[in-house]
């Protein structure tokens, strides 16, 4: 009988977990406060959050100033963005003629564009050799001028984003083949070939890139025959290719040397030369497999580009410098340096987490 | 037979001279030397008709030549009256004492930011990536001015300076901070820290070997704790406490007393640690990731407490994969201190440019500091590699 009455019993309803320990109150509980020491960390997070962000959220948008005639009707307790407003054209593209500035804009375009692409997985290879060179060339027309009915500029005047962007997309396609060579060169069979490429690099490497910046500007006219000059911006741009070129080659090795030694043998064993061994079999899987890095060091040279500012070109960094010395317009550095940082910033996460994904990409053979 | 049948093959495909491996790896290296070497000589043979007709003698005699120009900030004595040598040594001392302090604060920063990217309260952990996240990503020579300029512009003057920890002041003057007073005391308290230092080792050889032996454990890291805090403790307190602090107190429009370091040196060091420190963090990160989570759950199932698991099973693992990188991080700050010439900070980078600008000795000047940052690159890279090999897998 006393089967029938358990049968009879109306099922418990159900019920929702205890609140300690799933919602909210559950995350907290377990991400938060799990022990005494994690409580103290998060309190003091806590403190030190409502100490640093409201003031900075007040004086960068409440007590903010957006528009305004001169600086001194700027300022205030609050940040100018009315002095980024009023510079933003030549913190941008600096001294380039005021009525061409459309032709900067769309190199930056340009630019942006070729990096993109070159982040489509499904366009490595053959498409994206004939990209570059095409949009290198465009860049090249757009900003020189003198054909096709565009005035010419001469480079002394290239400055801002353009010029911070052509120096780092520049100088690592050259640098690339440079890179590759010497990476070759420091694994060469040949005695001489090793030696110089080794000295090379730890040489470059060893020394701050002001220093070859520097180099650039005042040795490099001494090196060359009296009456030959090369400009300015040429002079930084082969410096930056040359010492781009030797960290490059460092990754490039790294890759080099992960390629097992039975490719290498299976290349002799079909009786490939050097040179087609290396471009069929060695290079194709070693540089696959430094991507990630590459575009670390990718990274690491667009931020670099900002140190021309000591040899007196024009860079985003030194266009906001300048546009700071306005006496109309005294004290909005941070504003500015803020501004900047942005753009900096914009460039560089985007790479940084487009680097991170492949890198997860390429590992995911090899995760537990 | 068989060898001189061997012998008759091979003559018989002994290739052309010109098909040789041998042969043309001979005449290649030496076609390369030779293009290096005219290459070389191309350029110095512009140079010398270069410095020729500029009328600049080569070499380092400028060296022994009064400098004539004043230094904003030196460890060692220095006036303008001085040799340029002397002003090299100034920036040189300068740039180490930056870079040392530099790669102390970076470490220490790093470090705690890379443990706090990993911890598991959600609020740390995302402040730390917010952190790493952000510095990483902006250009060092703009986070310098971004400093420089907080420092320089918008920090108060010395009347309203902000004082954001009590006798710290930071105004445009700089940033001050109290420094205890030399005492005769603590001469004694170092002396007991280096006795402690030693008594702490022998302690821990003691307690290696019983445990060794015994199995049983002794505390001893917390026995060298005591004992080389301890002992300058107690000999602080036999002195009766001496402890005197030199206050920055504000006189009239500027401070006196306590240390200063000045806006372009609070900035160097400031940007130096901030951006360093980022890539410390990752490195960090990374190498305690790197260790398998199967080696931490058999620290668990040997039942060592979180704190041992970590600094007898993860730590000395993890080291193995940070150390390696960790070199090169102090090697790009020593380098990146170069970037002081942008804020004027006179470090060695800064000294040759003046240097190089009043003499045009373009081309001593730079093979001086190229030989000076090498021989940094070379001295760290050693140091490390030493450190590395104490830490390094020993494998049969």
């Amino acid at each position: 009988m006393a089967d029938i009455d358990i049968a009879q019993e109306i099922p418990i309803a159900a019920q929702r977990p205890p609140a300690a320990s799933s919602g909210i109150i559950g995350w907290l509980k377990a991400n938060l406060f799990n022990s005494v020491f994690n409580t103290i960390l998060t309190i003091l997070a806590a403190y030190f959050l409502a100490v640093t962000v409201p003031p900075l959220i007040r004086w960068a948008f409440i007590d903010a100033v957006w528009s305004a005639p001169n600086g001194q009707a700027c300022r205030g307790a609050g940040a100018c963005w009315a002095f980024i407003g009023e510079k933003l054209r030549f913190i941008l593209f600096g001294r380039f003629p005021y009525a061409e500035q459309w032709r900067p804009l769309l190199v930056v375009m340009i630019i942006i564009g070729l990096i993109l692409a070159s982040c489509d997985r499904r366009l490595w290879g053959k498409r994206l050799m004939l990209l570059w060179p095409t949009g290198v060339v465009l860049v090249g027309i757009l900003m020189w001028g003198g054909v096709f009915g565009l005035t010419y500029v001469d480079t002394e005047l290239w400055s801002g984003l353009p010029l911070t962007l052509i120096l780092a997309v520049i100088g690592m396609v050259f640098a690339f083949p440079l890179a590759i060579l010497l990476a070759l060169g420091r694994r060469s069979r040949l005695p001489a070939v090793r030696v110089v490429s080794v000295a090379y690099i730890e040489l470059v490497r060893g020394v701050p890139l002001i220093t070859v910046l520097f180099m650039a500007s005042v040795m490099l006219p001494l090196f060359l025959p009296s009456g030959f000059t090369i400009d300015k911006l040429l002079r930084a741009q082969v410096a930056f290719i040359l010492f781009a070129a030797a960290y490059l080659a460092e990754v490039i090795r790294g890759g080099l040397q992960s390629i097992p030694k039975g490719q290498i043998e299976a290349a002799d064993a079909l009786g490939l030369g050097y040179w087609r061994r290396i471009r069929l079999i060695v290079l194709p899987q070693a540089l696959a497999m430094v991507i990630p890095p590459l575009v670390n060091n990718f990274i690491g040279a667009f931020k670099n580009t900002s140190l021309v500012l000591i040899i007196g070109l024009f860079d985003l960094l030194n266009t906001a410098n300048t546009a700071l010395t306005d006496s109309n317009w005294q004290g909005f550095a941070t504003e500015t340096y803020v501004f900047i940082a942005a753009i900096y910033f914009c460039f560089c996460f985007f790479m940084s987490r487009y680097s991170q994904m492949l890198e997860r990409e390429f590992n995911r053979g090899h995760r537990r | 037979m068989a060898s001189e049948t061997a012998a008759i093959v091979v003559r018989a495909h002994r290739p052309a001279p010109w098909r040789d491996t041998r042969l043309r790896g001979i005449a290649l290296q030496i076609i390369f030397v030779a293009v290096i070497a005219a290459i070389i000589g191309f350029l110095a043979y512009n140079t010398t008709v270069n410095l020729r007709r500029q009328n600049i003698a080569t070499g380092f005699g400028f060296l022994e030549r009064e400098a004539a120009f004043g230094i904003g900030e030196s460890l060692i004595p220095y006036s303008p009256a001085d040799t340029y040598a002397r002003a090299f040594l100034v920036g040189l001392t300068n740039t180490l004492y930056v870079s040392a302090i530099g790669i102390v604060l970076a470490t220490i920063l790093g470090t705690l930011m890379g443990l706090a990217r990993l911890s598991r309260n959600w609020l740390v952990a995302k402040l730390a990536g917010v952190y790493v996240e952000t510095f990483r990503n902006i250009p060092l020579a703009l986070q310098l001015l971004f400093w420089w300029a907080l420092l320089r512009q918008v920090a108060p003057g010395p009347r309203e300076a902000w004082e954001p920890l009590p006798g710290v002041f930071v105004s445009n003057r700089g940033i001050l901070f109290p420094v205890p007073l030399g005492q005769p005391a603590h001469l004694w308290m170092a002396v007991a820290f280096v006795i402690g230092l030693a008594l702490a080792y022998v302690v821990h050889r003691w307690a290696r070997q019983r445990q060794a032996e015994t199995g049983w454990q002794f505390p001893a890291g917390w026995a060298g704790l005591g004992l080389a805090l301890g002992l300058p403790l107690a000999v602080f307190l036999a002195y009766g406490a001496p402890l005197e602090l030199d206050w920055p107190v504000l006189r009239g429009f500027n401070f006196a007393g306590g240390t200063a370091f000045s806006p372009e040196f609070g900035a160097l060091l400031i940007g130096l640690v901030v951006y360093t420190g980022t890539f410390i963090a990752e490195i960090v990160r990374a190498g305690i990731l790197a260790v398998s989570w199967g080696q931490s759950e058999a620290a668990m199932a040997l039942g060592l407490r979180p704190g041992q698991r970590m600094r007898l099973v993860v730590l000395p693992q993890a080291l193995r994969v940070i150390i390696p990188p960790m070199t090169s991080e102090y090697l790009s700050l020593t380098k990146n201190s170069s970037l002081a010439v942008i804020i004027g900070y006179p470090d060695l980078v800064s000294i040759a440019n003046t240097t190089m600008n009043q003499t045009g000795q373009a081309v001593e000047g730079i093979a001086m500091i190229m030989a000076v940052y090498l021989a940094i690159s070379l001295l760290i890279s050693l140091c490390m590699n030493l450190y590395n090999r104490a830490v390094a897998l020993v494998e049969r």
